[in-house]
Parts: C-alpha cells; structure tokens; sequence
C-alpha cells in the first residue's frame, strides 16, 4: 500500500478505537484525542525505532505524551501496535485499569513517561534527551505537548535550558488545535506567535498541517537533519478532527460521549 | 575523608564524587546553586555529568526524572524552600508517582537560612516530603552520619528528600560510627524522658540532656535521622520505658518530626508528649543563634519541655 493510504488508514483506526472506548465508557478527553492521530499514526508506524516484542529495549525511541489527557489516543495506537490486547482498550478508566485518562509509564505497557500534570511531561523529554546526550546515543526522543499546555511556565524554562543544550535528539510537537477547555487559546491566554516563540529559544521549527501525513513524515526528516538544536514541529490541527460532534468545537476537550455518537462517527470515517 | 570540622555540603560533595568514580550513572543536576553547595568540583571532574538548569527549580526536577527514566541516578539540589513547596506536584508526579529514582537535597534548612530570611525559611518541608507515598525523608546531623548513609541512600530504590545543612557541622558524633536508614539512633539511655530529636537540634537535646542530668532528671536521647520510614519500633520501646516524650527540631511543630512521633504514639502506646519547634510561624531574617532563640529552639527550651511533661506525667 502506498505510504500516505497506509498511514491515513492507521490514524483512522486510532480515531476508530478512540472513539470507540471513549463511547462505552460515556465520557472523555475527545477533542485532544483525535486532534493526535495522525502524528500518533507517523511516529508509531513510520517513524519511531521501536519493538512491540521487545518493548524496553534499551536503544529504542521515546515517546512522551506531555499532553497526557490524549491517553485514549496512545492506548489505541499501542493496541494497534501490539504492546495491548485490543480488548483491552474497553477497560479505559474502568475500576482497577491499566488504561488510566492520563498515561501512566508504571502501568501500560509500551508508555514512556507518566503524565498528565501539564508542562512535567515535556520536562521530563527534555531529561530524557539529556541523558541520550551525555551517552552520545543515536535514539531520539519524541514528545507531544498541548497548545492550551503551552501557558505552564515549565514549557518555557524546559525549552529554554533544551535550546541552551542544544538537544537535537529531541522532536517535539506542539498539537495546536487552537482550543482549550475554557475557550479558544487567543481568548484566554493567546500564544501567536508561537513560532516566534519557539525561534526566540533556539529550537529549529516547522509549522505544518498536523492532519496530513506526509507533511508529519517529511517534517521529521527534516528536524532530524538539523543538528545543533531540538526540534519543533507545529501541528496545525482541528480538535476533535473527524468526529462530527466534537470536530473544531470547544467543548471538547471533555465531554459526554455516548455508544450511539461514537458508533455514527466511526461510520462517518468509513 | 575527614568527616570532622568540615562543612557538611563538602563532605556531600566528596561524597558525590566518590559515588560518581564508582557509578558512572551518577549526574547531579543544579539550579544554579553548585557554588553555594560547592559542587563546582564534580562539574570539573565530569562536566558531561553534571547539569546546571539555572533558575528553574520546576525544570531541575522534571530534567532529574527524565535522567532517571533513563537510567541515571540523579542527585538535584537546591535551598530547602526551592527543593520542596515551589516544585511539590513536580516531586510527587514526575518522581514519586512516576516511580523514579531521584536523590534531592534540600539545603539551609529551617532556621539555617539566617541572612536569607524568612522567603528562604523551610519550616514545613519535612510534611510537605513525607506527605509524599514512597518518600524517603533524611536529615544527617553530622559528617560522620551523613557519610555513614550517603551509601544507603545511594543503593535505595526510589525517591529520597537529604534536608542537609549547608555550612558547619555539628561533630555530635565519633568517627567510625554506623547508622541505619530508617532506624532511630539511641544517643543517651535514661529513664524518666525521652527526647526525640534530628538535625541541628540533636545537640542541642545533648546539651539539654547535661542539664536535666545535674537536676536529677535522667532522659534519653534519640536521634530521629530518617523521619520517614520512621522507626516506630525504638520509638514505641522508649515511649513504654520512660512514659514521657519530648521532640524536637527546627521545622514547624506542625507535620513534622513531632507529628510522625505523636502519630505513631496515638496508635500504638498514647504517652504524655511535648513538641520543641518552631510554633506555626513563618521565619525571618537573622543569625542562627538569634533564631533559634526567638523560635524556642535553644537547649533551655527543650528543658522547659522535659519539666512540663514530667508535670504531666
């Protein structure tokens, strides 16, 4: 199959499984869930050096979702993937789950980081980098942070000192979807722009279609290729994308779902 | 390594370095206070292994954990305030929860902040640390225990809070001395009180001690080193033996060391019991002596508390 089908169809199923175990359960983190999907999709099927079978092996890629209110988005991605049954995803958030809102390192398999308090995640990518810096290693460290998470102080003192160090084992995206949970990012507290920004703390930046693939893909490439500095990716994307209900609406970050909204919108994605 | 007349914070470093020639997974990770730790050394020797964040005490933490997630064994440092309430959710997620093995140390605590004054005052970090699950929280009072438990500490799987006093040390006790993680340290054997004590307060308790001795009072004394795990056995066979207790330290009275004590009392052995600290107050600017006597920390506090629990008893 051609690259682009193949990895539009896996961000499908990440939504598909998404949706699906966010429905039974009647509420979740829907809109920065599926805005993720297809950078989940490039990094876990393309990208990363990673090995279900082997899932702590030392020389593998990392992955922080410093955002870890995605966490249904991961899980979907690791059963996808492999690391999870699949019938696992419908234990999301149930009593005494593996699948928690926030992803937890200590208890799914295949998950990096804990996470969830916004800004830590991040930090702990930039630690992480750190050490494959000090062993001069050749894996690199991926993290995914939010746009609304983009306000916490601690993204800006970890992307200071990660500019500073010049850690160019480490590939960051910002998932902006313009939205967060009180309004949109410009209402509250806007962040434009945000590029600046990144610029300004000496990361090597791009700004694509956080939607399309391809663009994920060869952005990539291309923040592998510049050395000297991390990078960041900006993910222009659509919260709640390819879920009628949720798709570029503010009050999805999250909501009530139920097993009949979730059904429509994964016949809707075909 | 001479473990006697010698600021703590180099010893610590000596330490370090020790460790880091062993262990090459040793990093230590700053916020632009090695040169008030004195850890320029460990920066010279293993430049690649030691970081310097800056200010970012937030920052310092979720670097430190990210180190770990990857193996390392990192030591962040600090002044004590910086360590503990300015980057507590930093502490209790990216490294308890998370599960990650940081070793942190808070520095000047308590009324060891002096000149910096009262911003710069922990008086609440011990029960902000052992309000932590998988906390460990260690308070050397001396070069010969802190070398004693560095190398515990050091083996510990998991979190561990060293609330270390930055210059001086107290020479309380002999070299060669061992002591225990997690294990209370009978100084003095007595009969009619015991003193539960950590810190810079263990000698003053010692000197309180030479005092009740000439008005007939015999107490012991006991140095509470590791305030969690605390050691509940030893104190509840001295609570049973002198039915009388006194604790002291330089923290607020309140969740810490005479909090831990009087929690293990209630439940197991309910004894008379006073607290010596400082009385639910901020700190403030001042030389140590001038402190400790303004906060009631001083021996003749700790003997007036000694009287008022016989009273009770």
């Amino acid at each position: 199959m051609e690259k682009r089908a193949y990895l539009e169809q896996q961000a499908k199923e990440i939504r598909i499984h998404t949706l699906s175990c966010i429905g039974k359960l009647g509420v979740g983190h829907v809109g920065g869930s599926l805005s993720i999907a297809d950078v989940l999709s490039v990094l876990y099927f393309d990208q990363m050096n990673i090995d279900p079978k082997n899932a702590k092996k030392p020389d593998r890629d990392r992955f922080v979702l410093s955002k870890g209110h995605g966490g249904p988005a991961v899980y979907s991605t690791l059963a996808l993937k492999g690391y999870i049954p699949m019938d696992q995803l419908c234990t999301l958030n149930q009593p005494n789950t593996d699948l928690p809102s926030h992803t937890d390192k200590n208890r799914t398999n295949g998950v990096d980081m804990t996470t969830g308090s916004l800004g830590q995640g991040f930090s702990a990518s930039v630690g992480m980098a750190t050490a494959v810096q000090i062993d001069n290693a050749p894996y690199y460290v991926y993290s995914i942070i939010g746009d609304g998470e983009s306000q916490e102080g601690q993204i800006w003192e970890a992307s200071m000192f990660a500019g500073s160090q010049k850690l160019d084992h480490l590939i960051s995206f910002t998932d902006y979807n313009k939205m967060q949970i009180d309004g949109t990012v410009e209402d509250v507290n806007g962040l434009d722009s945000l590029e600046a920004k990144w610029n300004a703390f000496n990361w090597h930046v791009q700004s694509i279609d956080g939607h399309d693939v391809i663009a994920i893909r060869d952005a990539i490439l291309e923040a592998k290729k510049a050395t000297g500095k991390p990078s960041m990716i900006i993910l222009n994307t659509i919260k709640g994308k390819g879920a009628d209900f949720a798709e570029g609406k503010v009050g999805s970050h999250n909501m009530p779902v139920t097993e009949e909204m979730a059904k429509e919108a994964i016949e809707r994605l075909g | 390594m001479e473990l006697k007349n010698r600021n703590l914070r180099d010893i610590y470093v000596d330490l370090l370095i020790e460790e880091a020639r062993k262990n090459p997974n040793v990093v230590i990770v700053e916020a632009d206070l090695s040169s008030a730790l004195g850890s320029k050394r460990f920066f010279q020797e293993f430049p690649k292994r030691a970081i310097n964040v800056g200010v970012q005490e937030a920052n310092m933490i979720g670097v430190a954990a990210g180190l770990a997630n990857m193996g390392k064994l990192p030591f962040t440092h600090t002044f004590t305030p910086f360590a503990t309430r300015r980057v507590l959710d930093q502490v209790t997620l990216s490294v308890a929860y998370s599960q990650l093995n940081v070793k942190m140390v808070g520095s000047d605590p308590g009324v060891m902040a002096q000149l910096n004054g009262g911003t710069h005052m922990s008086l609440e970090d011990v029960g902000l640390m052992r309000a932590i699950p998988t906390m460990t929280v260690v308070e050397p009072v001396d070069g010969v225990q802190l070398a004693s438990l560095f190398p515990q500490i050091v083996k510990h799987e998991g979190p561990v809070y060293i609330r270390l006093m930055r210059k001086g040390n107290d020479n309380v006790f002999n070299e060669g001395e061992e002591f225990e993680l997690g294990k209370a340290k009978v100084i003095k054997e007595g009969k009619d009180v015991t003193i539960f004590c950590t810190g810079i307060e263990v000698k003053e308790s010692l000197e309180a001690e030479k005092d009740l001795a000439e008005r007939g009072i015999s107490a012991s004394v006991v140095n509470i080193h590791t305030v969690k795990p605390i050691d509940k056995e030893t104190i509840i066979k001295e609570a049973k033996r002198t039915k009388a207790v006194v604790t002291v330290e330089n923290h607020n009275i309140i969740n810490g060391l005479g909090s831990a004590v009087a929690e293990v009392l209630v439940e197991n052995c309910p004894t008379v019991m006073e607290r010596v600290g400082v009385k639910d107050h901020f700190g403030e600017v001042g030389l140590k002596d001038f402190l400790m006597e303004k906060f009631g920390l001083k021996a003749h506090h700790i003997v007036d508390a000694v009287l008022k629990v016989l009273d009770r008893k």
